[in-house]
């Protein structure tokens, strides 16, 4: 117990380091550049207490439950020697947590405004929101997809880059044909798909399937799957924008 | 406040759900084994998703107002700064040196506390044998978000075409990965995903909307996006150029060893 408690201080102490930062920018841009006082100190303080226990919480639950059941279930369907039902498994998992994420469900909404404001689509609420949905189900596969072809490449050991270059270059090559709202839309939304609980159980998935199967490098194979699951999006979104 | 925070535990448990039921169901249905540690794993959920919601919670009370407030006035405070408010041209990209300061500021700060980040830089320390540090990568990402959301907030200033960039960036990118180490690679191609999620997406999100409602010329539905993209796209390059670093000062520390090396 006393153990337990001594690596949860240090953990508190961590968070303590890891939310210092911010605190300095944002009192230092309010004291000394906007040259006001910071409101509610009393409520600053308390969301404090709560942002540092949080996340020394977090990272606790993640060494005992997030990694360990994402290495387990890597190694265990390499050994099951399924390629199918992997497959299906790993397409699950990006589809299906991506689909109700809520910065993704944000990021449509406001897509879809600007899509009406640039006449893309009608300005009605039925419109908007059938094309909101359409760019969340997009997102959603485009995610699914790219586990699949992240798994995939760990499987047969194919170098990342010419992947993730030949990426790049279909996203360069969309662009010019994409109508030009939906280009920011399209980049950042390879950066939104992934959260914070998808995050860790998908790079242990990777690390567990490369430390299991023989002739694979953990650093060299085990990475990569968060790369393709923000690359996806931003060719699927593209291609949806044309298409709609 | 509980009230706010037992909204947000919900939403959370919403979120983790479809995680949950995917986990478990392939394996009970396919893997049709028993969870190993399946005690530790439940307390482990059970934290994961308490921190979180605590987390958010807690930057909902403390930070978020604030720092979008504080990202609307600084896109105000231009005018401020700017000799004559009252014409358009009178207002250059350099009177918004605070809001790029600004914009490398809270994207280092909020990319350090991100627990997304902090789990992946974990895993790779681990995985990388003790040759790479996980705190030293985590300042390689945050100092790459910096650039990459300083430079966008100024390519929003600017008005110049966003895919431009992005497109200088992939080149940049490309040339690295031809001379980084093998080892570096995948890392660094996923740390660009991994930096934007629970606290920097808000802050940098209201930032960018903000100043592209504030500088004239802009419209926030158009110009307001595609700071994320920045911020994913620039710890690419950081992550590549740290373990250079770490290479070359490697070398410079022992020369002979270096060189028995075939």
């Amino acid at each position: 117990m006393g153990r337990a408690l001594t690596s949860f201080l240090r953990l508190m102490g961590g968070a303590c380091r890891d939310i210092l930062p911010i605190i300095l920018v944002i009192a230092f841009f309010q004291i000394f550049v906007l040259e006001q006082p910071l409101p509610n100190l009393g409520a600053i303080i308390t969301g404090m207490v709560l942002v540092i226990l949080g996340l020394a919480l977090f990272v606790q639950g993640l060494t005992l439950g997030l990694f360990p059941i994402g290495e387990s279930m890597g190694g265990a369907f390499a050994e099951k020697g399924s390629l199918l039902w992997l497959m299906a498994f790993a397409f699950a998992l990006g589809a299906g947590t991506t689909v109700a994420e809520p910065a993704l469900i944000a990021v449509a909404g406001e897509a879809a405004l600007t899509a009406a404001d640039a006449g893309l689509i009608e300005e009605t609420e039925a419109a908007m929101k059938s094309y909101a949905g359409g760019l969340r189900y997009t997102v959603a596969v485009s995610v699914g997809v790219a586990l699949v072809i992240g798994v995939w490449r760990i499987l047969k050991g194919w170098p990342l880059p010419y992947l993730i270059i030949s990426g790049y270059l279909i996203v360069v090559v969309l662009t010019f044909f994409a109508p030009p709202e939906i280009v920011g839309i399209a980049y950042d939304s390879g950066g939104v798909t992934t959260s914070t609980v998808t995050v860790p159980l998908v790079t242990a998935l990777g690390l567990g399937l490369a430390t299991v199967i023989k002739g694979r490098n953990p650093m060299i194979d085990g990475f990569g799957l968060i790369a393709f699951a923000s690359l996806t999006p931003i060719i699927f979104v593209l291609v949806y924008g044309m298409w709609s | 406040m509980l009230y706010d925070f037992l909204s947000i535990l919900g939403d959370t448990i919403l979120d983790v759900a479809p995680i949950i039921a995917i986990l478990f169901g392939f394996q009970l249905l396919v893997l049709r084994r028993k969870v190993p540690h399946l005690q530790m794993v439940c307390v482990g959920f059970v934290l994961v998703v308490l921190g979180l919601a605590l987390f958010l919670v807690g930057l909902e009370e403390a930070l978020f107002p604030l720092g979008k407030s504080m990202a609307l006035q600084l896109t105000q405070k231009a005018y401020v700064d700017a000799a004559d408010i009252t014409t358009i041209g009178a207002i250059a990209w350099y009177h918004y040196m605070w809001v790029y300061l600004f914009a490398a500021a809270i994207g280092f700060s909020t990319t350090i506390a991100e627990p997304a980040l902090i789990a992946v830089s974990l895993k790779a320390s681990e995985n990388s044998g003790g040759g790479l540090s996980a705190w030293g990568l985590r300042v390689a990402v945050a100092v790459g978000v910096a650039a990459g959301v300083a430079l966008g907030t100024f390519r929003i200033v600017t008005g110049l075409p966003l895919h431009y960039f992005i497109m200088a960036g992939y080149g940049v990118v490309i040339v690295q990965t031809i001379f980084a180490r093998k080892w570096i690679i995948p890392l660094a191609y996923d740390s660009g995903g991994v930096t934007t999620s629970t606290v920097t997406v808000p802050l940098v999100a209201a930032l960018g909307l903000g100043l592209a409602g504030a500088v004239p010329g802009r419209s926030p539905l158009i110009d307001g996006f595609g700071l994320i993209a920045f911020a994913s796209l620039f710890p690419i390059m950081t992550v590549m150029g740290y373990a250079l670093l770490g290479d070359w000062r490697a070398r410079r520390s022992t020369p002979s060893e270096e060189e028995k090396k075939p």
